[in-house]
């Protein structure tokens, strides 16, 4: 059958795009529209790599039809950042070293983000069922949850 | 493997139409959360999927004037989360909503979903049982309500009928004294399949005396159980030691569960009675403290 | 070597990564982020059975799919002699390679590759699959180790023959190793205490995030370019040059960021079939695997069963240890069941030693590389029985460990004397720590164990251009899975002495960087870390010489200090200070470009030791265990980048707890797996684990410039046994197979509890 025609908003900007029903939102950002910060890491909801925002609420973009987003608003890894300024959380990972490989960084990022836009100020065992959903097998999770922590300090003014 | 038409309708009438029009496998998309899964893994081949969240029946949970709910089938666990009263007053039911999946999955799951995929495991099947929820209904013959633990009737298999589909629940008015709970076990914190889950909701009089309950397992049999042998045993108790071990023992006895990947026949068993102890525990002390 | 240095400007610090940017806003290309115009997609049909002939194959209706551009099967690839190739410092089996990429004759465990398809979308390929048509002979299967090596078994290869040992007809044991120090029966015979135990471990995966995924574009002149997400691009393009029948040189394979290996990715599975579909359809094509591909079909590693003895004297000394591991090797020989026996028992002086090993195939996925293989195995039921000892002799079990450290000097049952180790200063450590003497609370207890591993050096190859504006360019040949390139730019800036941000690490693809070995065997920062260090080296002696040429001075006039050329004495002359800056200005007119170059062997790599505290609270009418709190000490010779060194550690650790608790195969009556897929496979989430505190202890390597031990294997060693002795700890109940799921640790506290209710 034919495809779809999509209208929707990406990271802020009017994106139109085309996609069979079978295509995830997942398989858009990456394979249409070239945003390959979204990883597939398991194509079934259990790893988290994949996650973005849409229309605010944090998702699995593998669990969500390309056909859905019509006429919503969609928030990826790529938009984080403003311009050349990082997101505190970005930068904190960084200096953290929250990352090893990488592969899960960008899903543990919007959905950090996420949670601290709601809570700004989680404990630990919050911040640690807040990100279960995004699997990370190279750092034993400790210096992501720790950037996290002290992300959520700085934001809300406190010394770290 | 088919093309797949997709469609978005705004209104259960146009759903039910496309439902009941379709020609092969029709499948109701909510939350998508299991649907999508199942399309990637080729385990269902659908020649239409119909998304059911534009229809604004499903997508609003509202407390009406008598106390009780009306939670729309689509209707995601963040969303209920941001409900001001739902949360305290039927816990049990939110945790079990809460423990699908990840805060990702949480961002699209539904009752609907998590109901009609017919799952023994399914989380919220439990608390919504021993809630005393019903679901309405809309098909080609009109609308009709039934008891949630008439739905499912095997693993992946429901009592719909062609071109019918869930639209919405009812959760009766919190009765004075009430309280439930939700107790799943899983081998890790998070994003496990239950091995075993129960919930309980139950009444307390003014002098701690249970006067009614309902107890319903998950992951213990083809589909989730309304053990009223369990409910039985603590009725009329202050749920002293003797009555938890009568639950634990009626529990026990209404399992009949496989051994598979996610456990035996014996471990589910032992904690069906075990998760209902501890459920009761709460519930009660839920219903104790309001 | 060590010792040149004590005080450091770069290394040591926490600077901030060099690919860190483009990993935090998604910028970074890993695998699947790859893309070329006109690329085609290719997908792989995989066997539904565990054991089957394959009678014949048709693909016909597959190729005639509109949008089909090619199909393959193993008539694809030429056959391949039985006989061990070095490829790298690794020694691989063509035959049986040619073979697990794609199944000839047999298909030999659930997921085996048996054709494949490219075409010009993911959908199409899919579709195609469906298409082909493969006539089975359904077999029996064995999956068991133990049950793989009971006379009556099904057969794998009828033709295996057995190394180290005679076989009396068709066999599953592919090879038997030995290991002896001393006399074995001299030392139970000096036993006042001996103690009997068996112990099996299930097979677990690697669990990378990022599943395997390759482009390949092959041109009209048979030239071929490989992007692939690998632990060494020249195990690709060595591999895959020999499957498809090519010269290396044809090949040039670039390695993407890589998203998780742990060993897993140390082999090859999509490149040769990616490089074959391109060669007949002309296209490029993009190959990438599903979580569940992944699951069935890359390598775990070892599922193992074990038997030991070990024997003591009531003062403490372990005078003999004797013991049987058997691991699976999957569908092909090569279990690493050898650093298996050696590993087992290295951290202690024990006077005799006999351990012997077996090589088993089973119908699982051929096993690869898993982080310090073999030796978690081993390792646990050696922690474990060393722990059951300790009790009977009344020893607090760290002391016993203490009592029977190795240390310099101690010859260890697989072979060398050790030089300067630092175990004892591990578990030294942990005794000292706040954590090994915090209060327990009901149903809690406190678990320790130590582990080894040998770390590796090997072949490795690094440039170092000084850039004419000052800056400076590492290439080398590693991915780096970890951090590798900040620790390498960390040790380059400290030769050089300029600034970290002036440093770029690059990682070159085969074409432009010299031969290196894989990134594995922790040896990135050690050996391709000494390369790095003798080609600063290199380029510092260039530009001495330029210095010399300047001041028109003999060159060994001339030293390097703080990033500058300074003249060796007064002597020399008066002269102000070049710096790398200024002198790289001027390279053109002094003898063109600056480029430091160094490729070795390495050799001189530094065993690395650790001990590890766990506690554990568990739920006596679930069976549920619950880490709270976990402790880490470990030698790392020394931490150039310590938050890394400490990352590692930590994921280490958190890996051997998945490992101990939950993570397993598992397969129903048809020898099919039953868990693919991370809703099953259950690895550590977030919310299962306290923070992993980590004792850094720094014993230099005294063959490495800066005193550097691998660091990335050791941490997962101790982690089973640690976590199974907590158990033992809180509950009594000591468990002897992993994982210490629920369901098998309530059964064993119901199988305890029965006694004492029938008294």
């Amino acid at each position: 059958m034919a495809k779809h025609h999509v209208t929707t908003t990406i990271n802020g900007e009017p994106v139109e795009f085309l996609c069979s029903t079978r295509q995830t939102l997942l398989d858009v950002l990456r394979d249409e529209l070239n945003l390959t910060g979204s990883k597939e890491g398991c194509a079934s909801g259990d790893c988290g790599a994949c996650s973005v925002m849409l229309d605010g609420r944090l998702v699995c973009s593998c669990l969500v039809l390309g056909a859905e987003a019509e006429g919503k608003s969609v928030e990826t890894i790529e938009g984080m950042a403003e311009g050349d300024r990082l997101h505190p959380l970005q930068q904190n990972f960084l200096e953290d070293a929250a990352l090893q490989c990488g592969i899960c960084t960008p899903g543990f990022l919007v959905a950090a983000k996420a949670l601290l836009e709601r809570n700004p100020d989680p404990t630990e065992t919050e911040v640690r069922y807040w990100l279960a959903g995004n699997l990370c097998r190279c750092t034993g999770y400790d210096k992501i949850i720790r950037a996290v922590m002290r992300t959520a300090a700085e934001v809300r003014g406190e010394a770290s | 493997m088919q093309s797949v038409q997709f469609e978005a309708p705004g209104t259960v009438e146009q759903a039910v139409a496309l439902l009941a029009g379709a020609t092969g496998d029709a499948r109701v998309l909510a939350g998508g959360t299991d649907l999508l899964v199942q399309l990637r893994s080729h385990m269902v081949d659908p020649a239409l999927v119909v998304d059911i969240k534009h229809i604004e029946e499903t997508r609003t949970l509202v407390r009406n004037a008598d106390g009780s709910y009306t939670i729309g089938s689509a209707v995601a666990g963040a969303e209920a989360h941001e409900h001001d009263r739902f949360a305290a007053e039927w816990p049990g039911v939110m945790e079990s909503w809460d423990l699908i999946g990840s805060t990702q999955i949480q961002g699209r799951a539904s009752l609907g979903g998590n109901l009609c995929n017919a799952s023994p495991a399914a989380d919220s099947v439990p608390a919504m049982i021993a809630a005393g929820m019903t679901a309405n209904i809309a098909g080609p013959g009109g609308r009709r309500t039934v008891p949630v633990e008439d739905i499912p009737v095997a693993p992946g298999r429901t009592s719909l009928a062609n071109g019918e589909f869930v639209v919405s629940f009812n959760l009766p008015a919190r009765p004075a004294g009430g309280g439930d709970a939700y107790l799943r076990l899983i081998p890790r914190t998070e994003m496990d399949i239950a091995v075993v889950g129960c919930g309980v909701a139950l009444v307390l009089d003014a002098g701690g005396i249970v006067t009614s309950a309902r107890v319903s397992l998950g992951a213990v049999a083809p589909t989730v159980l309304l053990v009223e042998d369990a409910a039985r045993a603590i009725v009329g108790t202050r749920l002293d030691d003797d009555a938890l071990a009568a639950l634990d023992a009626a529990c026990q006895a209404a399992c009949s569960p496989i051994n598979d990947k996610r456990g035996t026949i014996v471990y589910r068993t032992q904690v069906a009675g075990v998760l209902a102890r501890r459920a009761a525990r709460i519930a009660a002390e839920r219903a104790g403290s309001r | 070597m060590t010792g040149e240095k004590t005080e450091f400007k770069w290394v040591g610090t926490r600077a901030i990564r060099p690919d860190g940017h483009d990993k935090v806003t998604g910028r970074a290309k890993f695998g699947s982020d790859f893309a070329l115009p006109g690329m085609l997609q290719g997908r792989v049909l995989r066997s539904p059975h565990a054991h089957a002939r394959i009678r014949s194959i048709d693909t016909s209706a597959a190729e005639a799919l509109p949008g089909v551009k090619g199909v393959i099967t193993s008539a694809d690839f030429a056959d391949q002699p039985a006989e061990l190739a070095a490829a790298g410092e690794a020694l691989v089996n063509y035959r049986d390679m040619v073979r697990n990429v794609m199944a000839r004759e047999k298909v030999l465990y659930d997921g085996h590759a048996v054709a494949a398809v490219a075409a010009t979308s993911a959908e199409i390929a899919e579709a195609a699959l469906e298409l082909i048509s493969v006539d089975y002979e359904v077999l029996d299967h064995v999956i068991d180790v133990d049950l793989a090596m009971e006379p009556g078994a099904p057969i794998l290869d009828e033709e295996l023959e057995p190394a180290g040992m005679e076989a009396s007809g068709p066999t599953n044991i592919a090879k038997r190793v030995d290991f002896d120090l001393g006399d074995v029966e001299e030392g139970f015979a000096k036993a006042e205490v001996v103690l009997e135990r068996s112990y099996t471990t299930a097979a677990v995966h690697q669990g990378y995030i990022e599943p395997h995924a390759a482009v390949a574009s092959v041109s009209e002149d048979g030239q071929a370019q490989i992007w692939c997400c690998t632990q060494g691009q020249f195990m690709v393009r060595a591999y895959t040059a020999r499957l498809c029948g090519m010269e290396t040189s044809q090949i040039r394979v670039t390695p993407s960021e890589i998203g998780g290996g742990f060993g897993g990715k140390t082999v090859v599975y999509l490149e040769p079939l990616a490089t074959a579909l391109s060669r007949k359809t002309g296209r490029p094509v993009k190959m990438i695997m599903s979580r569940e591909e992944v699951f069935r079909a890359s390598g775990p590693t070892s599922a193992g069963s074990m038997t030991y003895r070990i024997g003591a004297t009531r003062n403490g000394v372990i005078t003999a240890f004797e013991g049987t591991i058997r691991l699976e090797a999957g569908a092909f020989p090569g279990s690493p069941v050898q650093p298996a026996c050696m590993c087992a028992v290295a951290p202690y002086d024990i006077k005799n030693v006999r351990l012997t090993g077996y090589d088993v195939v089973v119908n699982r996925p051929k096993v690869a590389a898993y982080r310090a293989p073999g030796a978690p195995i081993s390792a646990f039921g050696a922690e474990s029985i060393i722990d059951e000892l300790a009790k009977e002799l009344g020893f607090d079990p760290l002391q016993l460990r203490l009592k029977n450290a190795a240390k310099q000097g101690t010859k260890a049952a697989y072979g060398p004397t050790f030089r300067r180790i630092g175990y004892e200063e591990t578990v030294e450590q942990a005794i000292a720590s706040e954590h090994y003497s915090a209060p327990l609370g009901p149903n809690q207890g406190r678990g320790v164990a130590s582990g080894f591993w040998f770390n590796i050096g090997g072949e490795s190859a690094a440039t170092v251009n000084i850039n004419e504006d000052g800056t400076a360019v590492v290439v080398s040949g590693n991915p780096d899975i970890g951090g590798s390139r900040a620790s390498l730019a960390l040790m380059a800036a400290e030769e050089l002495g300029i600034d970290y941000t002036k440093v770029r690490p690059i990682i070159g693809d085969t074409s432009s960087v010299g031969y290196n070995f894989l990134t594995g065997g922790s040896r990135v920062t050690f050996a391709t870390g000494l390369a790095v260090v003798e080609a600063a080296r290199d380029a510092v002696r260039q530009m001495c010489e330029r210095a010399a040429k300047i001041w028109e001075v003999e060159s060994d006039g001339v030293i390097w200090r703080d990033g500058h050329a300074v003249p060796a004495s007064s002597n020399v002359g008066d002269f102000e200070p070049l710096s790398l800056a200024d002198i790289a200005a001027q390279s053109p007119k002094t003898g063109g470009p600056i480029c430091g170059h160094n490729a070795q062997n390495v050799q001189g790599a530094g065993p690395g030791f650790a001990t590890h505290i766990c506690d554990v609270e568990v739920d006596p009418e679930t069976g549920r265990v619950t880490i709270l709190r976990y402790t880490a000490v470990q030698d790392v010779g020394r931490a150039i980048h310590p938050s890394y060194v400490e990352g590692q550690i930590q994921g280490g650790a958190v890996q051997g707890i998945g490992w101990a608790l939950n993570e397993e195969y598992i397969y129903n009556e048809r020898g099919q797996l039953e868990n693919p897929g991370f809703l099953d496979y259950r690895i550590p989430v977030a919310s299962d684990l306290p923070m992993i505190e980590t004792v850094v202890v720094e014993v230099p390597n005294d063959r490495h410039p800066y005193g550097v031990r691998g660091v990335g294997e050791v941490p997962i060693v101790p982690p089973m046994a640690a976590v199974a002795n907590a158990i033992e700890n809180a509950t009594g109940v000591r468990m002897e197979h992993l994982p210490m799921s629920p369901p098998r640790l309530l059964a064993a506290l119901d199988a305890a509890r029965l006694p004492e209710a029938a008294e």
